[in-house]
């Protein structure tokens, strides 16, 4: 990347949290490359799950079992908490101005990480017990 | 407290600003949903009795109806950022576009979960 435009921030500035940073934008970027993952994605999982129907335990976890499905599956996971999180930081830092506020952008992003975790566990669970 | 620019509350709702706000509100409604599916994923992966009793709470008429409600926030939020995207290559800012695509993600979302539901209901497997 290039640099910034602008001088730099002298030594006192930067101490003091002044001036550009010189970066910022990567969570704004972040966000919309995640989203362009995530048409192709949630498309292909909303028509699966249309087509899966009622099914019931043994048609999903065969389903899910397929090498193509599991791997989808998890690349969606990741995307879509990576996708979460940055997007309720926005609304979080717009609406959210007392204390709270970092408490709160830490529970996001932990509970976006633990939740993804968890539900890759389950996939590679049923990936590899089928 | 006193009032302070911009007070949203005394502009006439246009279509901008209520997709602009529906975009956010889609975004937690699908949040909640991407948490119910790791859920359904999760009660899978544990066994026939968990599942059950998952598939039990979304086959009810409430569970029902969320997942419709989920469907149509998913697509809503979907063409919204679609939107956005555009935007944010620079692109679509004429006022005749951002009319024109308003309107075309709302029957957009309209459609695409009429039609999920519809084959959903059709396929029934």
């Amino acid at each position: 990347m290039s640099a910034a435009p602008g001088p730099a921030p002298s030594g006192s500035a930067r101490a003091r949290g002044l001036g550009s940073a010189r970066r910022g934008t990567g969570a704004w970027r972040a966000e919309r490359v995640t989203a362009i993952a995530l048409v192709p994605l949630t498309l292909w999982l909303v028509a699966s799950l249309v087509a899966l129907g009622r099914a019931d335990r043994t048609a999903f976890v065969a389903w899910l079992g397929r090498p193509l499905h599991g791997f989808l599956t998890i690349l969606l996971l990741i995307a879509v908490f990576r996708h979460t999180a940055l997007g309720l930081q926005v609304i979080i830092e717009d609406y959210v101005h007392s204390a709270a506020k970092t408490p709160l952008l830490l529970l996001i992003h932990l509970l976006c990480f633990a939740i993804c975790v968890a539900g890759v566990l389950a996939t590679l669970g049923i990936m590899f017990a089928s | 407290m006193r009032p302070r620019s911009p007070n949203i509350q005394n502009y006439r709702p246009q279509l901008t600003s209520v997709l602009s706000i529906a975009n956010r509100f889609t975004a937690v409604i699908s949040t909640v949903a991407i948490v119910a599916f790791v859920a359904w994923l999760v009660a899978a992966a544990v066994g026939p009795q968990s599942y059950d009793s998952m598939h039990a709470a979304a086959a009810s008429p409430v569970g029902r109806a969320l997942l419709v409600v989920a469907t149509f926030a998913f697509f809503l939020h979907l063409c919204g950022s679609v939107r956005h995207l555009f935007w944010d290559a620079v692109a679509g800012f004429e006022l005749r576009t951002i009319y024109a695509s308003g309107w075309a993600a709302l029957a957009a979302s309209v459609a695409l979960t009429a039609g999920a539901w519809l084959i959903g209901f059709w396929v029934r497997s």
